[in-house]
């Protein structure tokens, strides 16, 4: 499809640095670039204190850049912002709520500073399961409750592109996969859906692509299936009739050149390039094969791997100790 | 726009704060009133008959002391006493009282005379409408900043100056509409309490408007105030910051300011007060003296040294108040990032 190409979100080079007269400065964004083309559910992944809010913040016009440029919907922002923000649906980091209003109040007074339709209010009230409890103050509502409001809010314009920081936080496991249904159909529906999560089992059963950053740099970008292919180690699980016969299987494959990790019941070979060579090899001394499997990768891992962000035992990782962009 | 401002509207009048000061408002007033209506008597045919017989009774009952007090001096001194140090001389037969010393006037109840005392009361509703305002002002904003509020309305108007200034709109409108109504049964409760509790006195057109002046000043600072509150409270994106804000300038001015200059005997250290300002700007001229200085007058008695501090005086440092922290809230609005 010639529309899929069409990117509805482009950032470059984006540099935010933190001031403060007393603190001193923090870089957040150092050089950051993120492309999302229309219809897309793209997931937006970092470690804590990565840049992800901070990036979105600075998209929907509330931080002022250092410098890079950014355009949404083909218009650049922030000099363009009012004129495509009827378009742009957000929630940036648990949104608050005047807390002594009610939830439909609130829509309310937002639906009539967007110039739309109160009709809309009950609707997304209904869509987001707060259709009962609409009349009650925010002050009284559950954090996974003031998340639905937040999300609310977010869609009342109807937008064309759904900003969303980690719009599942808080929400209840039927709230989530709620969440993940719902952005199916808004997606489906030709919505574009920018999505920032740490829940990555999440992200990869519904984002068509993702963007991983850190330290306030990209650090993989495309669609799902080829950042995975792109990490995946190329490794091959091999397990023999008799697990006796591993070391003498390891030696083999690294006299031939590949990389091998012997665990207990069975070897991690990387480094060769068709896995059917291991069994021809093996097999020509006698060593016979019993299982040969490329190790699928997920997404968890290779943001571990990608971030630098993978836990150690007995080390206690802290923010910002994640791995910068090989330049 | 339009929605804008239809928002902010309903926003402001669903706001608790707001609601609350305007039941204490209208309470606090109405108090006010009716306590005068009570204290207020007309004073008619019956009245004044009533204050004559008692300056009458009055006189007679002092006439008596006198001349039992006569009686007894007489009677010490035909026994031969000393009496010089007791009584005065000649027994005080010179002293009695006289009737004319026994004005019905002050025997007469409290009179409310409007023509006369409504400016008075003008100053009393705009200090009270402005305290309101203040605190209206100041959690408007300062509690949409506080709550996250004002961040969820940006991400829907981004144009933050036109956000920051419809909103300052509507409260001014909104403190506007509310003075001149309150202002208006104000007038009206008043003028009723002179009718049929007191008197109007002579309402000449003249006397309406300066009436009219005085209200409008009123109004004027009520306005201010309420600009300064919403100014600071978006400054410092908490409604606590107006409020320290006020208690803070209140202490320095009014109580350190004052010792500070009363101690290094500075000459009209009332000047440096903002509450002369206010005074100023109610009675359209406020004199300060210096009892220091001696300057001899004519008829040779001391006359101190003034100071004259202006309305006009009053507004500009009233005027640059506001203007300044205005011109501060626009700049940070502009420049801030919102985090
Ligand atoms: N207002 C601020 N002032 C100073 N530094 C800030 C501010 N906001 C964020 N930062 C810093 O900028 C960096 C990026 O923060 P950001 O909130 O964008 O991270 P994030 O990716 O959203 O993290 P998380 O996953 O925890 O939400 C962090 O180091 C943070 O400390
Ligand atoms: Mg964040």
């Amino acid at each position: 499809m010639v529309c899929a190409m069409v990117a509805v979100l482009e950032i470059e080079g984006l540099r935010k640095t933190y001031r403060s007269r007393w603190r001193g400065e923090r870089k957040a964004l150092d050089g950051f670039d993120m492309v999302v083309e229309a219809g897309q559910v793209h997931g937006f992944l970092g470690p804590n204190g990565s840049g992800k809010t901070t990036t979105l913040r600075t998209l929907l016009g509330l931080i002022r850049p250092n410098g890079g440029r950014m355009a949404i919907l083909g218009r650049e922002v922030p000099a363009g912002l009012p004129a495509v923000v009827g378009q742009v649906g957000a929630i940036v980091e648990s949104p608050q709520f005047f807390p002594h209003f009610s939830a439909y109040d609130t829509l309310s007074l937002l639906a009539d500073a967007g110039n739309l339709s109160q009709q809309r209010v009950p609707e997304v009230l209904e869509v987001v399961g707060l259709r009962d409890r609409a009349k009650e103050r925010v002050k009284t509502y559950s954090l996974g409750m003031k998340q639905r409001l937040a999300v609310a809010s977010a869609l009342l314009k109807n937008p064309q592109l759904l900003i969303l920081d980690e719009p599942a936080n808080g929400l209840d496991p039927g709230g989530i996969r709620e969440m993940r249904d719902l952005m199916r159909d808004l997606s489906a529906s030709g919505m574009t859906v920018l999505l920032s999560s740490h829940i990555l089992g999440e992200v990869q059963q519904i984002c068509d692509s993702v963007t991983i950053i850190s330290l306030g740099r990209r650090v993989a970008a495309g669609p799902v299936a080829d950042v995975l292919a792109q990490h995946s180690s190329g490794a091959v699980r091999v397990r023999l009739e008799s697990p006796a016969d591993l070391p003498a299987a390891a030696q083999v494959l690294v006299a031939s050149g590949a990389r091998v990790d012997i665990q207990p019941d069975h070897l991690l070979v990387t480094g060769v390039d068709k896995p059917s060579s291991v069994t021809r090899m093996l097999a020509g001394r006698d060593l016979y094969v019993s299982e040969l499997a490329p190790i699928t990768v997920d997404l968890e891992s290779v943001f571990l791997e990608l971030t630098g962000t993978a836990p150690v035992a007995g080390q206690h990782r802290q923010v910002d100790e994640s791995a910068e962009v090989p330049a | 726009m339009k929605g804008l401002v239809r928002a902010e509207f309903r926003r402001l009048f669903k706001r608790r704060v707001t609601r609350l000061m305007l039941a204490l408002l209208v309470l606090g007033l109405g108090t006010i009133i009716t306590a005068f209506s009570l204290a207020s008597h007309k004073i008619g045919p019956s009245e004044l008959a009533a204050a004559e017989a008692r300056a009458q009774s009055e006189y007679e009952t002092q006439l008596r002391f006198h001349e039992q007090m006569v009686t007894e001096c007489e009677a010490a001194k035909s026994r031969g006493e000393t009496i010089t140090d007791r009584f005065p001389p000649d027994c005080g037969r010179e002293y009695s009282p006289q009737r004319e010393q026994f004005e019905a006037e002050w025997f007469l109840p409290y009179e409310f005379n409007f023509h006369d005392e409504f400016g008075i009361f003008i100053s009393v509703f705009a200090g009270i409408v402005a305290l309101a305002a203040y605190i209206i002002g100041a959690s408007y904003v300062g509690a949409e900043w506080h709550s996250g509020g004002m961040m969820n309305l940006l991400l829907w108007r981004p144009r933050r100056l036109s956000v920051l200034f419809t909103k300052l709109g509507v409260l001014l409108t909104s403190v506007l509409g509310v003075s001149l109504a309150l202002g208006a049964l104000w007038t009206v409760a008043l003028w009723l309490i002179g009718k049929f509790d007191g008197q109007t006195g002579k309402m000449t057109q003249g006397a309406w408007e300066s009436f009219a002046i005085s209200g409008a000043r009123g109004i004027g600072l009520v306005l201010a105030v309420a600009a300064v509150a919403y100014g600071l409270a978006s400054l410092g994106r908490h409604t606590a910051m107006a409020l320290g804000a006020a208690i803070g300038v209140g202490v320095i001015s009014e109580i350190g300011l004052r010792i500070a200059l009363n101690i290094a005997g500075v000459k009209f250290a009332d000047r440096y007060y903002l509450s002369t300002y206010a005074m100023a700007w109610f009675e359209k001229k406020w004199t300060l003296e210096d009892w220091n200085a001696c300057n001899l007058s004519f008829s040779g008695e001391c006359r101190p040294d003034t100071f004259v501090v202006t309305w006009q005086q009053s507004a500009l440092v009233f005027g640059l108040g506001t203007a300044v922290v205005l011109i501060a809230a626009t700049w940070l609005m502009r420049n801030r990032d919102v985090t």
